[in-house]
């Protein structure tokens, strides 16, 4: 039996559930991603289902499980298809959300959507994200899902859809920002042995980053239709996702959703019956933040060490098995499909000047709305943070933005009303990155946090070149000195130098960005550093509690760590 | 007993023949077609099955993918993922992200290391609970984050974490 759809067919399916979806009155949707899942939003979900049966509302009322709501910090969030929002709802709850959904909504519960952390994102991103079922492709395709796809391989020529790309002026999400148009191109004109190949990484490697974690769990069937709009543009007829270990919940989902879009023949051979075909396999990371980058994540695709090789050739030259090989994030496939669906003119028309669309964040740290947040480009860092983030909780006072993680640097307060693009992150010593943000207030102390991200490259240096496996080994001493109250001035200016190093002489990105964190402190909270070395303080009270209390245990850590490998 | 399966060839045979268990790492194997670049696959369905790597579980898939010994325990070791040693019956994974170490992870290691007398990982020595780190769990709105076992949870302060172990130990 031939299962291919062609898309009519598939629009009936969508025009079914839609149908379906209209029987009930009311509905009512239950977070089931990470974040909510672990305060155990599936007994919230379970008990909901329970009181819809016992209160004889299974013809009216449907429960349904989503993705990410984006306010984590107050899950498990249920929402009432009258729009109530519920925060920290427990399964003892169920019985009077189920009886309330006829009458007025439970005010003891009631999560407020009139505040700027919902009023002022736009979703592009994660405009399913809390609002399909990510584990039914027929909520997906009832959400206009895969139309883009349809449009492009029916109607557009690769060419086309490449320009639409180009036009749009996105930019890659997984922190460098290489123009996508530009890549695309680029393996579309590459000439192939065999095949050419096109990736997904999913490999979110920055400590504090859950974006893409986020997406693959609330909406793994946008990124499928991202992969097969770009390898029907570049000309690829096999794909990778290669996903973290640590995420078995996005594996698990992505897995269902390959199977179910094969079993409609949206991935496989002649998809939709036209002469395009690509499948899509799950590679497993094995907890190697180099793996990010993207030669290293190549190698492990291969089943290799993941260490990088030098550059050129680019993998859109020789990539993946030595061919053309595309490379994206997950937020930036998710990003193609609104794309094709309303235009590349559409998306350039949001942002700043170049830097264009939106960008998802991971709001952490010591802010009170910890969660995601998908915001235009060029907000500045005091609207995500005191507006969207509701500023620092217990009163205290906001000392930096940390964004990039490991590759990234501090922001300090004096530049809260610039606005988040490539360029002015860039410019103030930090990346973009991946979108992590991590809010510090006046309880950290900023050298410990050079020496936290130090201590994080030092580990997953992958000890191919030299400068950048012993380079952290030494920055990492010297800053143990500091936090110590064992340094002197001298220290410091080793410590440029080897920042100088190991930017203009590592392999790859990891040796190239780690002095990121030290030189943004050094730069701004050179008073931090100085009261470390010369009065033996920490102003910020970390290091000198640390060094009576948790000092053995790190230096048995760092022995741990050593012998395990 | 290895039987020959073609001319110059003999199939390896799985360091405990009894064990039915190494079927489904085989299965994992044949899926890939015994390629050399199925190593890291084929390590995750070994550690999913028997919990760790050890050097005969290492010999026999490098044999099986016809890889050397030094590339199989070279990928097995590069990556964090991967143990060499057996885990204690229960397993506290304390996340080290930035976020939850901005919000105080490192006290609840101090814990483990003056309650039990255990860095990250090492296991009890009567077996009973390992410790391990994470890079990050990506729960950083939950931050600090602990994994019990399979269980995520947000917000641990030292005592929680106490709480938890200790009833562990008189389960």
């Amino acid at each position: 039996m031939d299962l291919r759809m062609s898309p009519e067919e598939l629009e009936q399916i969508a025009e079914n559930e839609r149908e379906a979806q209209k029987k009930f009155a009311h509905s009512i949707t239950v977070c089931v991603a990470a974040g909510c899942m672990s305060c155990q939003s599936q007994a919230v979900k379970e008990a909901i289902d329970r009181e819809i049966e016992k209160q004889g509302m299974g013809q009216r009322c449907k429960s349904k499980g989503v993705g990410c709501m984006g306010l984590c910090a107050a899950g498990p969030l249920v929402s009432s298809a009258g729009g109530a929002l519920y925060k920290n709802v427990s399964a003892s709850d169920a019985a009077e959300i189920v009886a309330s959904v006829e009458s007025n909504p439970v005010s003891r519960l009631l999560c407020p959507t009139d505040v700027p952390f919902f009023q002022r994102q736009k979703k592009i991103v994660l405009e399913n994200s809390g609002v399909v079922d990510p584990e039914h492709i027929e909520d997906y395709l009832a959400a206009n899902g895969y139309s883009a796809m349809m449009r492009v391989i029916t109607e557009m020529t690769p060419a086309h859809a490449i320009e639409e790309v180009v036009k749009s002026g996105l930019r890659g999400r997984g922190g460098a920002g290489y123009p996508t148009g530009l890549k695309w191109s680029t393996v579309a004109k590459a000439a192939s042995k065999r095949v050419k190949y096109a990736i997904c990484n999913a490999d979110e490697g920055d400590p504090g980053a859950f974006m893409d974690r986020s997406v693959l769990e609330s909406d793994p069937h946008r990124v499928l239709e991202g992969m097969l709009i770009a390898a029907y543009a570049v000309g690829a007829s096999e794909g990778y996702i290669y996903v973290r270990a640590e995420y078995p919940l996005a594996i698990k989902r992505l897995r269902t959703a390959i199977r179910q879009a094969e079993r409609l023949g949206l991935l496989g051979h002649n998809i939709c019956g036209t002469r395009f075909s690509f499948g899509i396999d799950i590679r497993l990371g094995a907890g190697a933040f180099v793996c990010g980058e993207e030669t290293a994540l190549i190698a492990s695709v291969e089943g290799k060490r993941g260490t990088p090789r030098p550059r050129p050739p680019y993998p859109a030259q020789e990539g993946l098995f030595g061919e053309p090989t595309l490379i994206n994030n997950v937020e930036t496939y998710a990003n193609i499909p609104p794309i094709i669906r309303n235009g590349g003119e559409w998306y350039s028309q949001i942002g700043s000047e170049k830097s264009k669309g939106t960008k998802v964040f991971a709001l952490a740290g010591r802010v009170a709305n910890t969660g995601l947040v998908e915001v235009p480009m060029g907000i500045s860092l005091r609207e995500i943070i005191f507006e969207i983030g509701g500023g620092i909780p217990e009163g205290r006072n906001f000392k930096a933005a940390q964004t990039g993680g490991p590759s990234g640097g501090c922001i300090p307060a004096q530049f809260l009303d610039m606005p988040v693009d490539y360029e002015s992150l860039a410019q103030v010593g930090s990346i973009m990155g991946s979108g992590g943000m991590i809010v510090m207030d006046d309880t950290s102390c900023m050298v410990d946090v050079a020496k936290y991200f130090m201590d994080f490259c030092m580990t997953e240096s992958c000890g191919k070149c030299i400068p950048c496996r012993v380079g952290t080994y030494q920055m990492n001493e010297l800053l143990g000195k500091i936090t110590r109250f064992e340094a002197t001035p001298q220290d410091i200016g080793m410590i440029e130098e080897l920042c100088d190093l190991l930017k203009n002489t590592s392999l790859c990105g990891l040796g190239i960005s780690a002095p990121n964190p030290v030189l943004s402190t050094l730069k701004y909270f050179a008073e931090e550093y100085k009261a470390h070395i010369v009065s033996g303080q920490c102003p910020a009270g970390v290091c000198g509690a640390r060094r009576s209390e948790a000092r053995p245990a790190e230096s048995r850590q760092l022995e741990g760590s050593g012998a395990a490998r | 007993m290895p039987t020959a399966t073609g001319s110059d060839y003999a199939k390896p045979a799985p360091p405990d023949g009894q064990d039915k268990r190494w079927r489904i790492v085989d299965a994992t194997m044949r899926r890939l077609g015994h390629h050399s670049r199925s190593l890291i696959e084929t390590l995750h369905t070994v550690q999913e099955t028997f919990g760790y790597l050890d050097e005969g579980a290492l010999r026999y898939v490098a044999t099986s993918l016809h890889i050397p010994m030094s590339r199989a325990y070279g990928v097995a070791t590069f990556y964090q993922f991967f143990t060499l040693k057996p885990a204690g019956r229960h397993a506290c994974v304390i996340c080290m992200g930035t976020a939850c170490y901005i919000k105080g992870a490192q006290h609840l290691l101090t814990a483990m290391a003056n309650d039990y007398g255990i860095a990250p990982g090492e296991t009890t020595s009567d077996g009973g609970i390992s410790l391990l780190t994470a890079r990050c769990l990506g729960s950083c709105g939950l931050a600090p984050a602990v994994v019990y076992d399979s269980e995520v949870a947000g917000k641990v302060s030292p005592p929680d974490l106490r709480a938890h172990v200790a009833k562990w130990i008189s389960a």
